[in-house]
């Protein structure tokens, strides 16, 4: 009867109630979560991977400002109308440094996860400045206003060391650097050897057509173009990577 | 820690125990007798006794 | 003097906020901040005139706090129906945006923007004010007895109020940290932790201190949403600022971690702030507007404690295909169908509910808006499992099925409850005999129907449509559509879609207009002799 009576106590006791619905709760997140810190193999082995320069990190962070994710995935699935249109499926790895994560959940445009490098800097001034104007049937807002904002190059060093604490593998070099190297990537003229011996396959050159100034068109074209760059696909082995 | 570990776990014991317990809510729930007082509780939100209810 | 402390305590806040926009890092900052100082000196104020003097003889008039704690609910009841207008509003102008993309209005009112507040607006502010109002109610009726802490619950509304104010102006402004539900920065986040503990602290201590031996079910809902949306907001919002005089930070969890921690709180931000606490509505309303009890008790214990075991797990169906281990994905798919049941358990709890109660659905267009309410739950209840399984989600997924589906859940079962439960609640917070209108009830009932109904039938046809031309193949072998083809195809959708929507905002307009006339105390001029009043008699 002490079982039965336990049934009784459970809906009486507002404790009792608070911790069993707790544990209930607990239980799926704990499970489904926390192996995927442990478990190995959740992030692929891939040769490439490297943080993001600190022009691309403030072209990243526009990009979050603007809620791009809202309407483009960043994350390509392992279906043969996918790849072709976009590319080689997304690995766990490529986004690996990215807090948070840009994967999305709605395409009302394309996916971006390899956008970098298909389309001409000109390309993506003109249409970041008015969509229209090279597509035509596009229901994109115009982000002209990016052109016009220039960038505070001295703010960067606090957001790389954010990104170190959260675990992203900013060397004590790169975070002293940062200023120089926004600056330094969109500057065609700049002395660049340390910047490229930082950051592996980085692009430097002017990216909005406007070398007067360092604008937030210059950092977002910048994160553009290095997407899905990074990662030697014809060195990845998925028979190696099955999870 | 690896895949095959975590599967095999929630093949045999995880299974197991989830089950049980969802046999064990049932029970508890539709135990003979708890109608009566099931169908008590159900009339609380009858009960209000202050006026401006 | 009394109530001066509070007068202290936000002018002091305000003036804080002053100081922090002065040194703010960022401009963004410093002009969320200046916003901030604006509302908290403007609160100053308003407190000041509530500040008592003791009469000559050096006392106090004793407040009545005898009976329920009622104003805040009144409060919470027009806040609700405010912030709805609202949400629906932005609702239908980001939809129109999509048909007609010139309605962008760069930067503050782009699409990209207007769309967080949109989502926040309709689900934490319409959603989270009528969940505030009702559980405060419910918990009060159920356990007859009135709130704990006095003033706490005052502070939980107005601080509940300013999180929503700070969440929308940031927005606007282009403070996000693009977590899809969960986009206020740091700041905002850490606000709504201190008042979601004092509403726990109230909703708990009201229990407590209840008159009747056992804790009725509905509250049993409502305390289960309390903790776990606690949870799930502190672990996914988990950051680190990169000042603390400014808006930027960036999340603990990185990639595939942080996706599945995101969609793991974006999933159970529809299980327990859209389902668990509104089935804690559903419990108490539907047998009072029915005049019967609920109809298995114990049927609803077993929902109870299935729905929120099973819940939790569901999130992986968001990330089916994606870089996440396929076993995280498989799990997510197999507890999302096992959801079906629990969902479809309560369902068929309330619905049977008016059972030897159904004639009153001729005559009481309330108790329909409830089962409409029920209905749609079943429906965007059978339709998640389904699109929860992977050859389905491989079609539906990042298309606008996904919208219609949340659409008819969110519009269907949580605007339509939320809609009948005040209409239950208004006439009996202001004490009035009756609400101003039947009439009007049943107007904005059939609108928002029809709204619902066109909305989802159009997003399911432009959601496969587009899902279907992604993968469309020529006898070559070649993809036959480019990406902005399957854009324009779908434009008559998009334009439909808005028009549903708009039937859906008139709707909550006229329910507006028939709460103010029941508020003022109006009575229709011709009193149909055959309607029933809308109150049950008890």
């Amino acid at each position: 009867m002490s079982f039965l009576d336990k049934h009784q106590k459970l809906e009486r006791n507002l404790s009792l109630m608070f911790v069993g619905s707790l544990l209930a709760v607990l239980v799926g997140g704990i499970v489904e979560i926390a192996p995927l810190f442990y478990v190995k193999n959740t992030i692929e082995k891939v040769e490439g991977m490297r943080p993001y320069t600190p022009l691309e990190l403030a072209g990243r962070d526009i990009y979050i400002r603007e809620g791009c994710y809202v309407c483009h995935s960043q994350m390509i699935r392992p279906f043969r109308d996918e790849v072709e249109r976009y590319g080689h499926y997304s690995l766990a790895a490529e986004s690996m440094y990215d807090h948070p994560f840009q994967w999305g959940s709605k395409r009302t445009g394309p996916d971006l996860a390899r956008v970098g490098g298909r389309y001409s800097d000109e390309w993506h001034a003109q249409h970041l400045k008015d969509p229209k104007s090279v597509v035509p049937e596009s229901i994109m807002p115009k982000y002209s206003f990016l052109a016009n904002a220039e960038i505070k190059p001295e703010s960067v060093t606090g957001h790389l060391k954010a990104n170190a604490v959260v675990g992203v593998p900013y060397t004590e070099e790169m975070i002293e650097n940062a200023v120089a190297d926004l600056k330094a990537q969109a500057d065609p003229d700049a002395d660049t050897d340390g910047l490229e011996e930082r950051y592996q396959k980085i692009s430097i050159r002017d990216f909005d057509g406007n070398p007067d100034a360092l604008t937030e068109l210059d950092a977002l074209i910048a994160y553009l173009q290095m997407l899905g760059t990074l990662v030697d696909l014809e060195a990845y082995k998925q028979e190696e990577n099955l999870r | 820690m690896d895949y095959n570990l975590f599967r095999e776990l929630a093949d045999s014991w995880g299974l197991v125990y989830l089950f049980a317990l969802f046999v064990g809510v049932i029970f508890f729930t539709f135990r003979p007798g708890s109608r009566k007082k099931a169908d008590e509780i159900a009339k609380i939100p009858f009960k209000e006794d202050q006026s401006n209810g | 003097m009394r109530n001066i402390s509070e007068v202290m305590l936000v002018g002091l806040a305000a003036f804080f906020a002053l100081l922090a926009s002065a040194f703010a890092v960022d401009s963004l900052f410093q002009t969320h901040m200046a916003i901030l100082c604006f509302i908290l000196a403007g609160s100053t104020i308003i407190l000041l005139r509530r500040v008592e003097f003791a009469s000559p003889d050096g006392s106090f008039p004793e407040p009545d706090t005898s009976g329920y704690m009622d104003e805040v609910i009144r409060y919470g009841a027009i806040a609700t129906l405010f912030w709805g207008i609202v949400g629906f509003l932005v609702g239908v102008v980001i939809a129109a945006q999509l048909a007609w993309p010139e309605l962008n209005l760069e930067p503050y009112l782009n699409f990209g923007r207007l769309r967080p507040l949109h989502t926040s607006a309709v689900i934490f502010a319409f959603g989270g004010n009528a969940l505030l109002c009702t559980s405060f109610y419910v918990a009060q009726r159920t356990c007859r007895a009135r709130l704990f802490g006095g003033d706490l619950a005052w502070f939980v509304f107005w601080g509940y109020q300013l999180f929503i104010v700070m969440a929308a102006t940031g927005y606007l402004l282009g403070i996000t940290q693009s977590k899809e539900y969960a986009e206020p920065e740091w700041y905002v986040d850490l606000w709504l932790t201190v008042v979601w503990v004092a509403y726990l602290i109230v909703f708990m201590g009201t229990i407590v201190r209840r008159k009747e031996p056992h804790i009725y079910v509905a509250n049993w809902f409502y305390l289960s949403f309390i903790i776990t949306v606690a949870m799930l907001h502190v672990v996914n919002n988990a950051a680190v600022p990169v000042s603390f005089l400014g808006t930027k930070s960036y999340v603990a969890f990185a990639g595939v971690q942080d996706a599945l921690t995101q969609w793991w709180y974006g999933h159970n931000a529809v299980g327990f702030f859209l389902t668990a606490g509104f089935l804690g509505m559903m419990y108490y309303f539907v047998p009072k507007q029915a005049g019967r009890p609920v109809y298995s008790y114990r049927l609803s214990i077993i929902h109870f404690w299935a729905l929120i075991f099973l819940y939790i797990w569901a999130g992986p169906h968001h990330l089916h295909y994606t870089a996440l281990p396929d076993w995280a994905q498989t799990l997510g798919m197999v507890f999302s169908i096992m959801l079906w049941m629990p969902s479809w358990g309560g369902m068929i709890n309330g619905l049977m509910t008016l059972q030897g109660a159904w004639d009153k659905l001729r005559t009481d267009p309330i108790l329909r808006m409830f089962v409409i309410s029920l209905a749609f739950y079943g429906m965007s209840t059978f339709e998640g499992p389904m699109m929860s399984i992977k050859s389905v989600n491989s079609l539906s997924h990042y298309t606008d099925w996904t919208i219609g589906h949340v659409h008819s859940g969110a519009l269907g079962w949580n605007g339509m409850i939320v809609f009948a439960s005040l209409y239950y609640l208004v006439p009996k917070l202001w004490n009035k005999q009756s609400l101003y209108s039947l009439k009007l009830v049943n107007w904005h009932l059939w609108l928002a129907t029809l709204g619902i109904v066109i909305y989802a039938a159009v997003m399911w046809v432009a959601g496969i449509t587009q899902g279907l031309m992604w993968r469309e193949y020529d006898d070559q072998g070649f993809l036959v559509n480019s990406f902005i083809e399957t854009v324009s195809a779908i434009h008559p959708e998009y334009v439909m879609r808005t028009f549903g929507g708009l039937l859906y905002l008139s709707g909550a307009l006229i329910m507006a207009y028939n709460i103010w006339r029941t508020i003022r105390g109006d009575v229709p001029e011709t009193v149909q002799q055959d309607q029933p009043s809308a109150v049950p008699a008890e």
